[in-house]
């Protein structure tokens, strides 16, 4: 509220803002520690089950290496679930998000609050009936399996935040389109998905989010070894290996480089993405 | 819908020679139904048909013979109140409330107090503001299980630094059943806080600046403008805050699995683990949909709520 008062004088109000920065880095301080710590620790492996060093004295890469021979599979099973997610989410949801925004379906209430409802639908109820449906279908421990229901994940989240973009595509940029002789397939894909560039990859971003962020559906849908994301990876390494925090902070620090990587690249995506799927 | 689309379709493919216009439309009014019903389908099969088949599970016997005959037979009320007499059912479902009140409270409340922070103009404030965001976008279990590194009971960074500072030093983060469930609070709290922060600063982007120009030339103190007008103007954002905060906190699995796999005696069991541990680990699906089921009313009693405060905020 202080940015609100009526600048006074000006070195003043140059000294509290410096104050604000400095607060505002010891916020942040606190909040990033734990991710700090996790890489401190992964930076001292031979450390083990003792206390560790506030700094790590030496830069230690064993416990990468270790994490990458021993993880590293699960990393990719990890990108390659998540991309494919991505991929079903995308092709099912822009469509959708069109359709709903522009052709004034009946039923086009109904769909959009149904969507919203899906997002108290609790994920363990969702696998505990998928589980057996997938037993069913052979689709236990498979790619498409689990690249189905993490798409699952963001596909609600992107009908809504592509449809409240698409709403506001001009209509007579679509209609010229169509006076051009573009059917409705061709309008959507030279017309609409372009316009919508940033609205996709907001969505896209977050279906890859979530997807990797999956636990649940890699704990529950999987019954071998054969597909197993990272998440999956490291909560089963804690359960091998409880002396070597070296080696788990690594996966740990690996897993979350892509949140970090996103964050730095595409932060007004982030922020988008986070602030849109909240107005429904 | 799906039937009527493909019996539609069959008949679509007539020559159209002289097309007349109610026919044409029909045929529009498909191709516009071919972009909504992919969606349309994948929900009903991935949250409608999970939501039904998991109340008639709830009154199926399943063993872990089941897998191999496929035979699950109904057994009536018996997971009902097989699950609903066992004591564990009543703590889980209390730990459940604790757990969620207390998250939303705290990553509520440093959320708002962070976000009126950064609304004060200074150096760096973008910055800092995107780069708070990363305990909210690392898996949570991975943020799991780097709390449990930290809150280890003899070699974590927590206790060290409070025996440093001579408070203690020694507590038992997650192995006494009497702290634990805090523990899980304190860390879920930790990852919610992003996500409060960045929509209520986005609520208090909104807020009209005459009217803080109005209260200062009233001469309403820093407090009381906050209460007059910032609450009362950020009313809808917390209204949608709280409930989507709600509906993510009362479900979560992976942070408990990850902290304490519901441990010490089930001091951190909540109505999520428990339908995990009785549907995966027992292999009684029949018992985790119960349980399930449970949770689901719960949320819809708090969606129902929440669509009755959005209609009014609406007006």
């Amino acid at each position: 509220m202080a940015a609100h008062t009526p600048a006074p004088a000006a070195p003043r109000a140059r000294g509290r803002r410096l104050g604000s920065t400095v607060a505002g880095l010891l916020v942040l301080g606190v909040m990033l520690f734990p991710l700090y710590w996790m890489l401190n620790t992964a930076l001292q492996p031979e450390s083990g089950l003792l206390q560790v060093d506030p700094v790590p004295g030496s830069l230690d890469l064993s416990g990468f290496s270790k994490a990458v021979s021993d993880q590293g599979g699960h990393l990719l099973t990890s990108l390659v679930v998540s991309l494919g997610a991505v991929a079903i989410c995308l092709a099912v949801s822009a469509p959708a998000a069109y359709g709903l925004a522009r052709f004034g379906l009946r039923g086009t209430r109904t769909i959009v609050f149904g969507t919203l409802i899906t997002q108290m639908v609790p994920g363990i109820v969702i696998a505990n009936a998928l589980y057996n449906s997938y037993v069913d279908l052979g689709l236990v421990n498979s790619y498409f399996g689990l690249m189905l229901a993490d798409a699952s994940l963001g596909i609600p989240f992107s009908i809504v935040l592509m449809r409240a973009f698409m709403v506001s595509v001009p209509g007579e940029v679509v209609e010229a389109a169509q006076i051009d002789g573009a059917g409705p397939v061709r309008t959507f894909v030279r017309v609409v998905l372009p316009m919508s560039r940033n609205a996709l990859i907001t969505s896209g971003l977050f279906a890859f989010l979530f997807s990797w962020s999956d636990f649940m559906f890699a704990l529950t849908l999987n019954t071998t070894d054969d597909v197993k994301p990272i998440t999956l990876g490291i909560y089963q390494y804690i359960g091998a290996h409880v002396g070597d925090w070296g080696s788990v902070m690594a996966a740990s620090v690996l897993s979350a480089v892509p949140a970090a990587i996103l964050l730095v690249l595409a932060q007004k995506y982030i922020a988008a993405g986070i602030t849109g799927g909240s107005v429904k | 819908m799906t039937t009527s689309t493909v019996t539609a379709a069959a008949k679509a493919p007539g020559k159209a020679a002289a097309p007349d216009p109610a026919r044409l439309r029909r045929r529009r009014r498909l191709a516009q139904w071919g972009f909504v019903a992919p969606a349309v389908v994948f929900m009903l099969l991935f949250f409608g048909y999970p939501l039904v088949r998991n109340v008639v599970m709830s009154f199926q016997h399943y063993t872990p013979k089941t897998f191999f005959t496929s035979e699950a037979p109904f057994n009536g009320t018996d997971n009902w109140s097989a699950v609903l007499q066992d004591a564990l059912f009543g703590k889980a479902l209390w730990h459940t409330l604790v757990f969620t009140a207390g998250s939303l409270l705290g990553q509520f409340c440093i959320g708002l107090a962070l976000a009126v922070f950064f609304s004060r103009r200074f150096p760096l404030n973008g910055v800092l503001r995107s780069l708070i965001l990363l305990p909210w976008l690392v898996p949570m279990v991975v943020s799991g299980i780097v709390w449990r590194r930290i809150l280890d009971q003899d070699t974590g960074v927590l206790n060290t630094f409070l025996g440093v500072i001579g408070l203690g030093g020694d507590t038992p983060w997650l192995t006494s059943p009497d702290v634990a469930l805090l523990s899980v609070i304190l860390v879920n709290i930790w990852i919610g806080i992003p996500f409060n922060m960045v929509i209520l600063y986005g609520g208090l982007q909104e807020i009209p600046r005459e009217l803080y120009e109005a209260a200062s030339l009233d001469g309403a103190s820093a407090w009381r403008t906050f209460r007059s007008v910032t609450l009362p103007m950020l009313r809808p954002v917390i209204t949608v805050v709280l409930v989507l905060g709600f509906m993510s906190t009362v479900k979560i699995l992976d942070l408990i699995l990850a902290l304490t796999d519901g441990g010490p005696a089930d001091a951190t069991q909540t109505l999520g683990t428990l339908t995990y541990q009785n549907s995966f680990v027992q292999l009684d699906f029949g018992a985790g949909a119960v349980v399930g089921n449970v949770l689901i009313l719960i949320s819809a009693a708090f969606a129902v709520f929440y669509l009755r405060a959005n209609r009014t905020d609406g007006k």
